[in-house]
């Protein structure tokens, strides 16, 4: 179905144009004026500059998972993570912990932990949705890489970039 | 049972939630409540095991017919009988529905009781949930959502029990997450006629055992995990492996007997994860043994033939599926009828038999059986046919008697007689016949899903497909039809089944007008009066039966 868009009537100085220009150019003059006494703020040398030290608490960066104080990765391979990612970036697979291991008792621990930074969007869902405190956005932003593989996070790489949290609930150390 | 069969059966009126609804006379009131649309939540009851009523979580408000002095009814305005509403909150899964009994299934009462029950049930339950494999599909976590508090009073420890305990070969037990409802207990009882498993201790100290000195390993123990209604069983196969959530479910049925258990396949991305029993009252009930439900393994196994291969010169190499079966055609027609054997087999569908009726029809082939598999029937499920579609291959004329033709075949393969071999889905080496026997055929055309000793002396290698990547329908023991759906897409070059013998007979005959499975049911039903009138979509999720009185198995 067509729709007649209804041109609007312009009056005699708007059909002259010479005002609009003229306001226009008044203040592109400005600006320049303003340049030439150093006034303006210039554009920031990016990547000799950086903004890291400005970002604000809540910034969403690079998804990491990280370990708790008694070094114990916190991810149980729950998948909820997966299962919420919108662009299906994160990839697990979960394994189980040997009879004698020191962290036997929580029986579940993510053998693989892929997330891939071509797809991954920054949502943060994913940080949201973990029942466990175990994944965090962080404050990184430059993912490079030479090839697609260089751009999956394998597990040792997200928890490089995730390090330790600190003063997060101990739930598992109640259990048996 | 038998006064249903001479009478109908008595009709009572029941209010629900203010509706007066009909039910038959013995009609548990949780049953009913459900039929009438307002279903009760439960965790001990199951509807094919008795009611021991011991988690009180159907609790509702209940009422009789208030009497007058006269012992009559007495009526309300709408000549409805009044209700005498209990004070006390009933459990509704253990009383049967009685002539102008009245129930309130979400009255504040019932509602304010079962929050009540659920706070007692989590007061002991760990919140393991991220690691649980029952969460997604748990009862304990669904009735949560409706009686649940966010926020637990409970301020002691809570009290700690056995973890991680092997029950049996393929159950794993936690005893923490156990709410004993005993259902598991009562299954062992009732259904798998195993009495193994039962609560020790008091208290909150108890918890669910096997007896001592036995261990939960009936070939029916995969179901208690099934009816668990929260984590504490769990498959040893399945555990951990992936999370409910993510499975993709297909309804199919299963093909280690000629039982044909109605299932569903879980499986993602082209990966079979487990196999569960589907509720068919006509075949399985709600069960199915263990044997058959973890028969899925092979069809991701390393021995998988995932490229056609032709012979050429003295070994076998990789070829285009058009050249293989050219190849495998050219081979047949060299020879006459008399000199072709063709195994079919009990385990391949319906279409496909059909198929390979028209194959030996096309090329004059007599020798034409299907190899039979027995095993020890349980007078539970088990059958001790092992094919699942016997009664298919005896419908279709692929057989007479299984098993009948195959020492004429050994004998023609022996003395020369045979030059040629057809082997679908079989070994010949199962019936007898040795690898030097085979190799020294002029044609050993072998259309199978894994790699056997027999395989490296095929003239033409057709990698097919299994069970679960196939549609088709097969006829169980018992003469019923049912349907295989697609869970997962075949490996590597790997083909269906009736493409490659549909493929096969246009090489050997011309084209014959078939060009989806569809047509290959239509032209069955064409000429098999028990499939008339009948399709693949016809058929449903639950069966038709169309054998009366269907042989047992030979």
């Amino acid at each position: 179905m067509a729709i007649t868009v209804s041109r609007p009537k312009l009056n005699w100085r708007e059909r002259a144009y010479l005002p609009a220009i003229l306001s226009g150019m008044a203040i592109t003059i400005k600006h320049f004026r303003n340049m030439l006494f150093g006034r303006t703020k210039v554009t920031m040398q990016y990547p000799e500059e950086k903004w890291d030290n400005q970002m604000p608490e809540h910034y969403r960066g690079a998804p990491a998972l990280v370990r708790d104080d008694t070094g114990r990765v916190r991810c149980v391979a729950c998948q909820l993570c997966e299962f919420i990612c919108p662009p299906r970036a994160i990839k697990i697979i979960p394994g189980e912990f040997a009879a004698g291991d020191r962290f036997a008792k929580v029986e579940k621990f993510p053998q693989e932990f892929d997330i891939d930074m071509i797809r991954c969007i920054y949502c943060g869902l994913c940080e949201e949705v973990c029942p466990e405190q175990a994944i965090y956005l962080r404050k990184d932003y430059a993912i490079t890489g030479f090839t697609r593989a260089d751009m999956v996070h394998n597990k040792e790489k997200l928890l490089e970039i995730g390090g330790v949290m600190h003063g997060v609930v101990l739930k598992w150390n109640e259990k048996k | 049972m038998s006064d249903q069969v001479s009478a109908p059966p008595q009709m009572v009126n029941v209010q629900i939630n203010g509706v007066w609804h009909e039910f038959p006379k013995g009609t548990r009131v949780i049953e009913a409540c459900e039929k009438a649309g307002s279903y009760v939540p439960r965790y001990c009851y199951h509807k094919k095991l008795s009611s021991p009523g011991n988690c009180r979580m159907c609790l509702i408000e209940m009422g009789l017919p208030k009497m007058g002095p006269d012992r009559k009814p007495e009526l309300g305005p709408d000549g409805k009988p009044l209700i005498n509403w209990m004070p006390r909150p009933q459990i509704s899964c253990a009383q049967d529905v009685s002539e102008g009994m009245g129930v309130r299934t979400d009255s504040p009462l019932a509602v304010e009781c079962r929050k009540g029950v659920m706070e007692f049930l989590l007061i002991n339950h760990p919140l393991d949930c991220p690691i649980c494999d029952q969460a997604g599909e748990c009862r304990l976590q669904e009735f949560s959502v409706e009686y649940g508090s966010a926020e637990s009073r409970f301020l002691e420890n809570k009290v700690k029990k056995p973890k991680n305990i092997e029950l049996g070969p393929r159950v794993t037990l936690d005893d923490e997450r156990c709410i004993l409802c005993s259902r598991c207990i009562r299954f062992c009882q009732e259904v798998a006629q195993d009495d193994v498993l039962g609560f020790v201790d008091r208290g909150s100290h108890s918890v669910l055992t096997a007896h001592p000195g036995k261990r939960l390993e009936n070939n029916y123990s995969l179901n208690t995990v099934d009816i668990c209604p929260v984590g504490a069983l769990t498959s040893s196969d399945f555990r951990f492996q992936m999370r409910v959530w993510f499975l993709k479910e297909t309804k199919s049925f299963c093909t280690s007997c000629a039982t044909g258990c109605n299932t569903i396949i879980g499986t993602r991305e082209d990966v079979i994860y487990r196999q569960t029993p589907r509720e068919n009252d006509a075949v399985n009930s709600c069960w199915m043994c263990d044997y058959g439900r973890l028969n899925f393994g092979y069809l991701q196994s390393e021995k998988r033939l995932l490229q056609p291969e032709i012979l050429s010169g003295d070994k076998l190499i990789p070829a285009e599926w058009s050249v293989a079966i050219t190849h495998a055609a050219v081979q047949l027609k060299h020879f006459s009828g008399w000199e072709i054997a063709i195994l079919a087999s009990g385990r391949m569908t319906n279409e496909e038999l059909w198929l390979t009726s028209q194959l030996a029809k096309t090329l004059g082939v007599e020798s034409i059986d299907i190899v039979p598999r027995h095993g020890p029937a349980d007078n539970i499920l088990l059958s001790a046919d092992r094919n699942p579609n016997t009664n298919g291959a005896r419908l279709l004329g692929v057989t007479s008697q299984p098993g009948a033709r195959l020492p004429e075949i050994v004998q023609g393969v022996a003395s020369g007689r045979i030059k040629a071999l057809v082997a679908l889905g079989e070994n010949p080496i199962e019936i007898g016949l040795t690898v030097a026997q085979i190799t020294a055929l002029p044609a050993f055309i072998a259309m199978n899903i894994l790699a056997n000793d027999s395989t490296p002396a095929a003239t033409a290698l057709l990698p097919s497909f299994g069970f679960a990547e196939k549609r088709g329908s097969m006829i169980n023991g018992k003469g019923r039809l049912q349907r295989l759906n697609r869970a997962v897409r075949g490996p590597g070059q790997a083909r269906d089944d009736w493409e490659i013998l549909r493929d096969l007979i246009q090489a050997c005959s011309g084209r014959n007008g078939i060009y989806s499975i569809e047509d290959v049911f239509r032209q069955m039903s064409e000429s098999v009066p028990q499939f008339a009138g009948l399709s693949l979509s016809k058929i449903g999720d639950l069966g038709v039966q169309i054998l009366e009185n269907a042989g047992s198995p030979a």
